[in-house]
C-alpha cells in the first residue's frame, strides 16, 4: 500500500536509500498536510458568520508569527541534515562484491572529471552510456587496439554483471537526453559535450526497464532501454559474444566494401 | 457691516470632449480601465486556447499505446499549452487586473504613463497573434523550455521555433514596459496619507512582481536572442561541437524561469489578501509579515534556479546551495498560509464565491508547496524530475496559485467593472467544478510519476496501473473544463440580467469601492484622505458615528456635506 506513495527502488542500494530519504519527508509532509489542511477547514467551519457573531478585529500576534516561523525553519532544518545524513550513500558507489566482476585498475581514465566518484578501492565496470535520437548505446571496456576503438557495445539492452559496482559516463552525442532506470537509482542528464556520472550495484538477477526522461524529439516517449543483471561468469559470456559478433559484423562490412570497390560498368560505386 | 462671501469655485476649459463610443474608442484609447478589460478578455480567450490543449493531451493520454494524435502533435500540443499559459494568460491577466485596479487602489486618475500602457496591450496582443500564427504553417515542439541542441535548426527545422521566440520578445517587452509603468505609478502616484505602510497587499504584490520582471525579463531575452543567432545567424552559443554549451541555455532559461513563476503567483497572493479580509470580516492577520515575505520570496526567488537542473552535470557545491535556498524560500511562503488562515480565524465568514476560491487558494497551494519541498531535496528529485511528479506540483502551485485567485477576482471586481453582480448560484456551482476538477486531474498524478512515467511521452505501456490513473486524470480534467465553462456563462448572463451592484457592493476595504460601478472616466472625483491599510472600512465607520451621533445632533452637521473631507 506504502508503495502507491513511493517511489521505484529494490535493486540498487543508491535507489533504496533515495527511498528511505523520500518516505521520511513523506511523513513529515503528510503531518503538516494534516494540521494545515484541519486548521483551514475548521476555521472555516467554526468561524462561518452566525447571529450575534463578531469578528475579532486581530491585527495580528507577533509572538505566534515569529514561533510558526522558527518552526518552519527548524523542520526543512531537520530535513537538510537529514539528506546529508543520506546523500554519501546515495552518491559515492560502494565496493564490488566478492562474487562480483573482476575488474582490472582504472588506467585509462579518458575522461576526468572532480565528480565522478569512484569506490574505496577504486575498481569499477565503467559503461559509457550514449544517448542518441532515439537509442540508447552503451560502450564497454575492453578495447583492444592501441588507440582505443574496438570496445564492445550493445544498444538498449545493458548487461551487468551482479555484485559488481558499475559507474556510468552518461553522455548524447545529439540533443538532451535523460538516463533513467527507476529501481537502480535517480536520473541524470546526457548532455552533449559534457559527461555525467552515476552507478548502481545490484546484488541479485533481474531485468530492470528504463526509458529517456527528457524530451529529446518525436520519438522521446519509445526511447527505452533494459538493464539485465547476471551472474559474472554468464556476463563474461555475453561480453565474449557481442564482440565476436562486433568482428564478424566488421569482417562482413569488409567484404561487402571489397566487393563495391571491384565492381565496373553499371554497378561502379564511386567512392565505396 | 460688509459680509464676507466664500469665493465660488470655477471650473474653466478650453475644450469638453466626449468619452469615445463604438469599437474605435478601445482600440485608440489609452483608459487603464479599457485596457485593463482588453487585458483580461485577450488573456481569458488565450486561457481557453491552452485548456483546448490540454484537454486534447488528456485525450490522448486517456489509454494506454493511444492514436489519438501523433507525436509530433502531441509535442507541439505540450509546447503550445505551457507556453500558452504562462506567456499569454497568467502573466498579462495578473497585468490586466492590476491595470484595472492598481489606479483605483492607490486613488489615482490613470497610470503614470497611458500611451505605453496601451503599447503594452497591443505588444501583448501582436505575441499572441505571431504565436498562435504557426499553427498554420508549423507549431513549436521543443516544450516552453526549449532546449537546445532540440530547439536548434538542425533538430527544429520549421519555423514554430521561431515563433516561440518571437512571442517571448514581443510580450517580454510587454511585460517590461508594464512593469516600469506600475512601479512609476505606484511609485509617485499615491494618493494623500498613503503611507508604504498603507498600501493595499495587492500593490506590494503588484509592485513586487513589477520588480521581478525587469530583472529577470532582460535575462530571457538574451536567451532567446542567442538562440535566434544560432538558429539563423550562424551563431554557435548552444552547440557543443563548436565550443557552445547546451547547459548556457538551461541556466539563462532557468534564471528567468524561477522568477517567472514568482511573477506568476505573488500577485494571487496579493490579490487572496485583499479578499479574505473582507469576507472575514476582520483584518489581515499580520500585514508586515505578508508584506516583508512577498519582498523576501521575490529576492531569495533569483538564488533557486538551479533546482531545475538537478540533474544535469554540475558541481555538487551547487546541488547543496540550491537545495537550501529552495528551503529557505518555502519558509516566508509557508508562513504566509498560516497568516491567511489566522486572517479567516475567529472571523465571521461569509461564503461567498470571492471567498470560496481563495480558501481552495490556500487548500490546493499548500499541496504544490509540500510536493514542491521533495523536489528541492535533489537526491529525491533525481527520482521526481521531469516525471509527472513535477506536473502534479506545478499544476497544484499554478492552479492553486495563480488561477483560483484570478478567477476569486473575477468574482470580486466584476462588479466594480460593470456594475452588475455575476450569479452566486452559478458562481459556486463554477467553483466546486473546477475545485474538483483540479483535485481529481492532478493528485493521482503524483502516484504517476511515483510510479516512473515521464513527462512530455505521447503515450506510455499498459504497465500497472498507469491506465487507471491516467483515464481518473483525463475525466478530472473535463470536469475542471465544465467549471471553466459555467463561469463564461455566468460572465455573459450577468452581463445583461446581473444584479445591479452600487459602489461596495461587498463592504470592502480598499479605495476602489469609493468611487461609483462601473467607475467614471476619472476614476475619483474627490479622493478621501487615507489614515490606515483599509481606508474604505475607515469611511464606513467614520459615516456611521456621523450619521449617528447627527441623530441626536442634526444641526451640527453642515448642510451638503459629503462623505468625503474627514
Amino acid at each position: 500500500m506504502l508503495a502507491f506513495f513511493t517511489p521505484a527502488k529494490g535493486a540498487s542500494p543508491n535507489a533504496q536509500e533515495i527511498d528511505t530519504l523520500y518516505k521520511i519527508t513523506l511523513y513529515i509532509a503528510l503531518v503538516i498536510f494534516v494540521a494545515v489542511e484541519f486548521a483551514l477547514g475548521y476555521a472555516l467551519l467554526k468561524f462561518r458568520k452566525r447571529k450575534g457573531a463578531v469578528a475579532a478585529q486581530i491585527h495580528g500576534n507577533t509572538r505566534l508569527e515569529v514561533s510558526w516561523t522558527v518552526a518552519a525553519a527548524v523542520i526543512l532544518v531537520g530535513l537538510a541534515i537529514l539528506t546529508f545524513a543520506k546523500l554519501s550513500s546515495i552518491q559515492n558507489p560502494p565496493n564490488s562484491g566478492s562474487g562480483g566482476a573482476v575488474l582490472g585498475d582504472q588506467n585509462n581514465l579518458i575522461y576526468a572529471s572532480n565528480e565522478r566518484k569512484l569506490p574505496p578501492d577504486g575498481k569499477a565496470l565503467e559503461i559509457s552510456v550514449i544517448g542518441r535520437q532515439y537509442i540508447w548505446q552503451f560502450v564497454y571496456p575492453g578495447a583492444n587496439e592501441p588507440d582505443g576503438l574496438g570496445a564492445p557495445y550493445s544498444y538498449e539492452e545493458m548487461v551487468v554483471p551482479t555484485d559488481t559496482t558499475v559507474e556510468l559516463n552518461i553522455s548524447s552525442s545529439d540533443v538532451v537526453h535523460s538516463w533513467w532506470v527507476p529501481e537502480l537509482g535517480g536520473k541524470f542528464q546526457a548532455v552533449p559535450g559534457y559527461h555525467n556520472y552515476t552507478w548502481f550495484k545490484v546484488s541479485e538477477p533481474g531485468v530492470f526497464r528504463g526509458q529517456c526522461a527528457f524530451l529529446c524529439g518525436r520519438g522521446h516517449a519509445r526511447m527505452i532501454t533494459t538493464v539485465k543483471a547476471v551472474p559474472p561468469a554468464q556476463f563474461e559470456a555475453w561480453l565474449a559474444h557481442q564482440k565476436a559478433l562486433i568482428a564478424q559484423a566488421n569482417h562482413e562490412a569488409q567484404i561487402a566494401r571489397a566487393k563495391l570497390s571491384t565492381q565496373t560498368g553499371a554497378g561502379a560505386v564511386e567512392n565505396p | 457691516m460688509a459680509t464676507y462671501a466664500a469665493p465660488i469655485p470655477q471650473v474653466s476649459t478650453d475644450r469638453v470632449e466626449r468619452e469615445g463610443q463604438g469599437w474605435t474608442s478601445w482600440i485608440t484609447t489609452t483608459d487603464h480601465k479599457k485596457i485593463g478589460i482588453m487585458y483580461m478578455v485577450t488573456t481569458f480567450i488565450f486561457f481557453c486556447l491552452g485548456g483546448a490543449e490540454a484537454l486534447m493531451i488528456r485525450l490522448q493520454l486517456g489509454a494506454p499505446n493511444n492514436t489519438l494524435v501523433t507525436p509530433e502533435v502531441y509535442n507541439q500540443l505540450f509546447t503550445m499549452h505551457g507556453t500558452t499559459m504562462i506567456f499569454l494568460f497568467v502573466v498579462p491577466m495578473m497585468a490586466g487586473l492590476a491595470n484595472y485596479f492598481l489606479p483605483l487602489m492607490i486613488g489615482a486618475r490613470d497610470m503614470a504613463f497611458p500611451r505605453l500602457n496601451a503599447l503594452s496591450y497591443w505588444l501583448l496582443l501582436a505575441g499572441g497573434i505571431v504565436f498562435y500564427a504557426s499553427l498554420f504553417w508549423h507549431p513549436p515542439e521543443a516544450g516552453w523550455t526549449s532546449y537546445p541542441p532540440l530547439s536548434e535548426s538542425l533538430f527544429s527545422p520549421g519555423g514554430g521555433q521561431d515563433a516561440c521566440i518571437y512571442l517571448i520578445h514581443l510580450t517580454g517587452i510587454s511585460s517590461l514596459l508594464g512593469a516600469i509603468n506600475f512601479y512609476a505609478t505606484i511609485a509617485n502616484m499615491r494618493t494623500r496619507g498613503m503611507s508604504w505602510g498603507r498600501l493595499p497587499l495587492f500593490v506590494w504584490a503588484i509592485l513586487t512582481y513589477s520588480v521581478l520582471l525587469i530583472f529577470a525579463l532582460p535575462v530571457i531575452a538574451a536567451a532567446v536572442t542567442m538562440l535566434l543567432t544560432d538558429r539563423h545567424f550562424g551563431t554557435h552559443f548552444f552547440d557543443p561541437a563548436e565550443g557552445g554549451s547546451p547547459l548556457l541555455w538551461q541556466n539563462l532559461f532557468w534564471f528567468f524561469g524561477h522568477p517567472e513563476v514568482y511573477i506568476m503567483v505573488l500577485p494571487g497572493f496579493g490579490i487572496v489578501s485583499e479578499i479574505l479580509p473582507v469576507f472575514a470580516r476582520k483584518p489581515i492577520f499580520g500585514y508586515k509579515a505578508i508584506a516583508a515575505s512577498t519582498v523576501a520570496i521575490a529576492f531569495l526567488g533569483f538564488l533557486t534556479w538551479a533546482h531545475h537542473m538537478f540533474t544535469t552535470p554540475i558541481p555538487e557545491a551547487i546541488l547543496v546551495f540550491v537545495m537550501l535556498s529552495s528551503f529557505l524560500i518555502a519558509v516566508p511562503t509557508g508562513v504566509k498560509m498560516l497568516n491567511w488562515i489566522a486572517t479567516l480565524w475567529r472571523g465571521t465568514i461569509e461564503f461567498t464565491t470571492p471567498l470560496l476560491f481563495c480558501a481552495g487558494f490556500i487548500a490546493l497551494f499548500l499541496i504544490g508547496g509540500i510536493s514542491g519541498v521533495f523536489l528541492a531535496i535533489f537526491p529525491v528529485d533525481w527520482q521526481l524530475n521531469e516525471t509527472y511528479f513535477v506536473v502534479a506540483h506545478i499544476h497544484f502551485v499554478l492552479m492553486g496559485g495563480a488561477v483560483l485567485p484570478i478567477f476569486a477576482s473575477i468574482y470580486y471586481w466584476f462588479p466594480k467593472m460593470t456594475g452588475r453582480m455575476l450569479s452566486e448560484g452559478l458562481g459556486k456551482l463554477s467553483f466546486y467544478l473546477i475545485f474538483f476538477g483540479i483535485v481529481i486531474t492532478f493528485l493521482i498524478q503524483h502516484v504517476m510519476g511515483l510510479d516512473g512515467m515521464p513527462r512530455r511521452i505521447y503515450e506510455y505501456d499498459n504497465v500497472g496501473h498507469l491506465a487507471l490513473y491516467n483515464q481518473i486524470s483525463t475525466v478530472g480534467s473535463f470536469i475542471l473544463a465544465s467549471g471553466v465553462l459555467v463561469t463564461i456563462v455566468n460572465v455573459w448572463r450577468s452581463l445583461k440580467v446581473g444584479v445591479i451592484a452600487g459602489p461596495d457592493p461587498w463592504k470592502a476595504n480598499t479605495l476602489e469601492w469609493f468611487t461609483s460601478s462601473p467607475p467614471p472616466v476619472n476614476n475619483f472625483d474627490v479622493v478621501p484622505l487615507v489614515r490606515s491599510a483599509e481606508p474604505m472600512r475607515d469611511i464606513r465607520h467614520e459615516v456611521q458615528r456621523r450619521s449617528s451621533t447627527g441623530v441626536a445632533g442634526a444641526a451640527t452637521v453642515p448642510a451638503g456635506a459629503t462623505q468625503v473631507g474627514l
